[in-house]
């Protein structure tokens, strides 16, 4: 199985490397997650593992059973594990033994390696076209009634419509976005930490799914 | 839930360095590799400016070399930093010392400061 895990966004910081430089990094809550569900071809249609993200504060789940729902309850109680909120899926191969209960812990990856991270990026609002697009925008001074606007957005008579997936203001963030080949600068097995190079989508307390493809 | 981040730059940051404020003089041992090799330069100057706090603190360090001011930026808890010692305390009355690029030969000395700390040595 390739290394797949959730996370939680704790925030950023910087450390030293071996050669005394400093590398920005990004602390990441990296489970303990448990392997839910195993789905297979058969059965799902598809071959996935789904994990959960079991959280170490132990507020989600354990303990507080007014803030799981009786579905999440009911779907871990049938598989035989413990009650978590946040799931997620990884792909797998066909010959993948995992099954519920299985642990998926940090351990699984390497110092060094490439991650990919997903999560759903911070939510900016309405955004206009020169935030949402980068449009130039028009000149400011000197009579110009042309600021933010977008312009033209094509021809009037002929299409006499406007062509789909034309770049326009709207709400932009709070979408699914992937970083890909971040570095993963320090792994701490015991408090279950990754420290990945760089930024990652997302607010502090987001969560994303850290996979190593390669 | 920040107080992870937390924990995490305690761990780096050093313990025993010595006080440094504007206007010391510093003798700065920086380790070097090369290749295979590791060796200690030794950098001193006065500190002309610090800033940041915990583990992001930085300090800059000018000397005059062969009549050519020259400034090394230093973070103060780099690993690559073997060793830190304070030579002199100057009398200063600012924060950041830029002024001092200014200023060429005598001019550009500091009086030393006749506080507790350094009369007591």
């Amino acid at each position: 199985m390739k290394p797949g895990i959730i996370g939680k966004k704790l925030g950023m910081t910087q450390i030293f490397n071996e050669t005394g430089q400093i590398v920005p990094v990004t602390v990441i809550q990296a489970g303990p997650c448990i392997v839910v569900q195993r789905k297979t071809s058969d059965k799902d249609g598809y071959e996935a593992i789904q994990i959960g993200y079991v959280d170490p504060s132990g507020v989600k789940g354990e303990g507080k059973s007014s803030r799981i729902s009786r579905a999440e309850r009911m779907h871990a109680e049938s598989k035989g594990v413990q009650a978590v909120r946040v799931l997620r899926e990884l792909k797998v191969e066909k010959t993948d033994e995992a099954k519920p209960g299985d642990q998926v812990l940090v351990t699984s990856f390497q110092e060094k390696a490439l991650v990919h991270v997903t999560g759903v990026s911070k939510g900016k609002g309405f955004g206009g076209v020169v935030k949402r697009h980068h449009f130039a925008g028009g000149r400011a001074t000197h009579g110009s009634m042309h600021h933010r606007a977008p312009g033209s957005i094509g021809g009037s008579s002929n299409p006499s419509r406007v062509f789909p997936g034309m770049r326009m203001a709207g709400h932009m963030g709070h979408e699914q976005v992937t970083v890909r080949n971040l570095e993963i600068a320090k792994i701490d097995s015991e408090n279950n930490l990754l420290l990945i190079k760089g930024a990652i989508p997302g607010p502090k307390g987001g969560y994303v799914v850290i996979r190593q493809e390669a | 839930m920040s107080n992870i981040v937390n924990k995490i730059e305690k761990t780096l940051l050093k313990k025993g360095l010595p006080a440094i404020t504007p206007g010391d003089t510093v003798k700065v041992f920086v380790k070097v590799k090369e290749g295979e090799k590791e060796r200690v330069q030794l950098f001193q100057g006065v500190v002309i400016s610090l800033k940041g706090d915990g583990m992001r603190t930085m300090f800059t360090v000018r000397k005059i070399s062969s009549g050519v001011g020259v400034e090394r930026i230093f973070p103060l808890h780099s690993p690559s930093i073997d060793k830190l010692e304070v030579l002199r305390s100057g009398k200063v009355r600012r924060a950041k010392l830029y002024f001092l690029r200014e200023k060429l030969g005598k001019s550009g000395r500091l009086k030393e400061r006749q506080d507790e700390a350094s009369s007591a040595e």
